[in-house]
C-alpha cells in the first residue's frame, strides 16, 4: 500500500464526512441558506429592472453573477477563514502529527469547500429557475461551460484561499480585511452591474482579479448569447476567461505548498496552547 | 542499542535567552520516563523538540534512531503525540474520528505490528465504547482527554509523547487518564515520554525521572533512587511516657539502635520516615534555583 496514496483516499473520505456535517449541523446550514437567501432577495428586488441597452432583466444576470461570486466566497473566503480557526483551534496541529497527515487534511478541506460550493450553485439555480425567466439552460452547452469555469474556479480560488489563511495569525485579524476586499471587489468585478459603465480604469483593475471572470464565465453559460453585446469586447470571451483562471490557478498551485509548508513547519502544541489562552482571554 | 530516546547536550535558544543548556538523557524500550520540573524549566521545549515540532540550536538528539528534526512519515507513523484538544474536529462523531486518524497508519503496519489500532477495541481500551456515537463537543472534560490518548495511540505508537497531559483535570479525570496510561504500559511494549510539574504525577505514573530546572538536569532516577539520593536524613518519632519525640536523624537506623539500647521497651509509637520525593524535589529545584540565581549575581558584578 502506497501511503500517499492511503492520505489522499482518507482526505477524500475526510472531506466527504465534513460535509455531511455542515449539511446536518443545524448552524452551518442556515448560514449557508441565509447567504443564498439574501442575494436571491437583491435579485428578485432587481428583477423588473432592465440591464442598460436591452430589455433583459438585470435580476436574472445578477443570479448567474453570483454564482461567479459564490465560488470566490466559499473557494477563497471560506478556505482561508477554515484555515486560520483550524490552526487556532489544533486541528491543523493533529493532521501534523500523524503521516501524511497535511495531506489528507488539505484534500479534506478541497472536498468540503467544492461540496459546498456545488450545493449553493444548485440550490441557486434550482430556485432562480422558478423565480426568474430568461436563464439558458436547456443546451448541454451551457452545462459544459458551467462546468469548466466552476472547475477552473476552484482551482483558482482554493489554493490561494488556503495561502491567505496561512498568513494570518487569528481569526480576528482576518475576518474584517477579508470581507472588506471582496466586497470592494465585488463592485469593480460586474457581479451586480455591467463593468462597462465604470471608469475605464476600474475597468481594467476588475480584470485583473478571478472574480470578474467567473462572473463573464457563468454569464457566458447561461445567459442568451444575445447579452454578450453588453460585456466588454461585445464578446464572452471564453479564450480570455481560461487564460486568466489558469493563471490565478497556477500562482496558487505553486504558491500554496511553499506557504503551507512553512506554516505547518512553525505549528507546536505550545504555539496552540497559546493561540488559546488568547482566544479564552479576549 | 536498545536506547529509544537519545538526547545529548541538547541547547535551545530564544534570542538571548538560553531555555536549555546542555540537556542530556536517554529511555530504553518500554520505559515510562518523566520529565519534571517548574513551570519555565524547558519541558515542553524539550518534549516538541523531540516530537519534531521545534528546531534546536544545539546538540544531538536521536528518536527511534532518527534525527525527529528530519523525520520522514514512516518515523512521524512511529511516534504518537497526544495533544490536548480544544475545539478541534468538534462536529467529528468519536468513533468516525478515531478510525479516520487510524487510516493513515495502515501502510506502515509491521510483520509483527498491525497499524492501526483497531477502533472498536481502543475505546473499549480508553472507556469510551458508550459514547462511540457523540460527537465530539458533547464529551465531558474527562471523556475529550480519553479520546485524546486514544488519538495519540491509534497508531500504536513505539514512542508516546505526552506533554502536560492532566493540566486543568480534576481529580477523577486525572485518576482516570492515569489509570488508561497503565493499561498502555502493561499492554503494549510502548515507551513514554511525559512532561510534568506535577511531582505525584511523575511519581505515580513513571518508571524514571529526570528533574529538569533552569535548562539543566539536576537529577536523573528512579522516585526511590532520587529521594535515597538526594536526602540522607530521615525523620523519626516516638513516644515515651506519654511524650512525644521527633528527631531528624542522618542514620535512621543506627539512631534508632541507639533509642531501644538506651529506652527498651519504653519506647511506643516509633514511626521512622525517610524524607518524601516531594521534599526532595522542592529541595533539588531550590537548589537549582539558588546557583542559578547565585550565577547571574555573578554575571551582573
Amino acid at each position: 500500500m502506497n501511503p500517499t496514496l492511503v492520505a489522499a483516499r482518507a482526505g477524500l473520505s475526510r472531506g466527504r464526512i465534513e460535509f455531511k456535517q455542515t449539511l446536518t449541523t443545524p448552524g452551518d446550514l442556515i448560514a449557508i441558506l441565509i447567504t443564498i437567501g439574501s442575494f436571491l432577495a437583491a435579485m428578485i428586488w432587481t428583477r423588473h429592472t432592465h440591464v442598460p441597452g436591452t430589455h433583459f432583466s438585470l435580476g436574472t444576470t445578477m443570479l448567474v453573477s453570483v454564482l461567479g461570486l459564490d465560488v470566490v466566497v466559499y473557494g477563497f473566503i471560506t478556505m482561508a477563514d477554515l484555515i486560520v480557526t483550524e490552526r487556532e483551534d489544533g486541528t491543523l496541529l493533529r493532521a501534523k502529527a500523524i503521516p501524511n497527515g497535511m495531506l489528507g487534511y488539505l484534500l479534506g478541506k478541497v472536498v468540503n469547500i467544492s461540496g459546498q460550493i456545488a450545493f449553493v450553485v444548485a440550490i441557486t439555480l434550482l430556485t432562480g429557475a422558478f423565480l426568474f425567466t430568461g436563464l439558458a439552460i436547456g443546451s448541454p452547452g451551457s452545462w459544459l461551460t458551467l462546468a469548466w469555469v466552476l472547475v477552473l474556479g476552484l482551482l483558482a480560488t482554493l489554493p490561494l484561499g488556503a495561502v491567505l489563511g496561512s498568513l494570518f495569525s487569528s481569526q480576528r485579524s482576518a475576518g474584517g480585511p477579508m470581507l472588506l476586499l471582496l466586497g470592494g471587489l465585488a463592485s469593480i468585478s460586474g457581479i451586480f452591474y455591467p463593468i462597462t459603465h465604470l471608469p475605464v480604469f476600474l475597468q481594467w483593475t476588475g480584470q485583473v482579479f478571478p472574480l470578474y471572470w467567473l462572473g463573464l464565465g457563468m454569464r457566458s453559460a447561461l445567459l442568451p448569447h444575445a447579452l454578450a453585446a453588453v460585456e466588454v469586447g461585445h464578446s464572452w470571451r471564453h479564450l480570455a476567461t481560461f487564460g486568466v483562471l489558469s493563471a490565478w490557478a497556477i500562482a496558487g498551485l505553486v504558491l500554496a505548498p511553499v506557504v503551507l509548508r512553512r506554516m505547518a513547519r512553525r505549528e507546536s502544541g505550545s504555539n496552540v496552547a497559546a493561540r488559546r489562552e488568547k482566544a479564552m482571554r479576549r | 542499542m536498545d536506547d529509544v530516546l537519545d538526547v545529548r547536550d541538547l541547547r535551545m535558544r530564544y534570542g538571548k535567552t538560553d531555555v536549555l543548556n546542555g540537556v542530556s538523557f536517554a529511555a530504553r524500550r518500554g520505559e515510562v520516563l518523566a520529565l519534571l520540573g517548574p513551570n519555565g524549566a524547558g519541558k515542553t521545549t524539550t518534549i516538541e523538540i523531540l516530537e519534531g515540532f521545534r528546531m534546536r540550536s544545539a546538540g544531538q538528539v536521536s528518536v527511534l534512531g532518527t534525527d525527529p528534526a528530519h523525520g520522514s512519515e514512516a518515523w512521524r507513523a512511529r511516534t504518537g503525540v497526544v495533544l490536548q484538544s480544544w475545539r478541534d474536529h468538534a462536529k467529528w462523531q468519536v468513533r468516525e474520528l478515531l478510525a479516520h486518524l487510524g487510516r493513515y497508519y495502515a501502510p506502515y503496519s509491521t510483520p509483527s505490528l498491525t497499524r492501526p489500532w483497531d477502533a472498536d477495541d481502543l475505546l473499549e481500551t480508553v472507556g469510551l465504547t458508550p459514547h462511540a456515537r457523540k460527537r465530539v463537543r458533547n464529551l465531558s472534560g474527562g471523556q475529550r482527554r480519553r479520546l485524546d490518548v486514544a488519538i495519540g495511540i491509534v497508531g500504536r505508537p513505539e514512542l508516546l509523547f505526552l506533554d502536560e497531559p492532566t493540566a486543568g483535570f480534576d481529580p477523577e479525570a486525572r485518576r482516570d487518564f492515569h489509570d488508561v496510561v497503565h493499561r498502555l504500559t502493561d499492554r503494549e511494549q510502548t515507551t513514554i515520554l511525559v512532561t510534568t510539574h506535577d511531582l505525584d504525577e511523575a511519581e505515580r505514573l513513571a518508571d524514571r525521572i529526570v528533574i529538569l530546572a533552569g535548562g539543566t538536569i539536576i537529577a536523573d532516577g528512579s522516585a526511590d533512587e532520587l529521594a535515597r539520593a538526594m536526602s540522607g536524613q530521615s525523620e523519626v518519632r516516638w513516644s515515651r511516657d506519654g511524650q512525644r519525640f521527633v528527631h531528624a536523624a542522618d542514620d535512621a537506623t543506627a539512631f534508632v539502635r541507639e533509642l531501644f539500647r538506651q529506652y527498651g521497651e519504653s519506647v511506643e509509637d516509633l514511626e521512622v520516615r525517610r524524607a518524601s520525593l516531594e521534599d526532595t524535589y522542592m529541595a533539588l529545584v531550590r537548589q537549582a534555583e539558588h546557583s542559578v540565581r547565585r550565577q547571574l549575581t555573578v554575571v551582573a558584578a
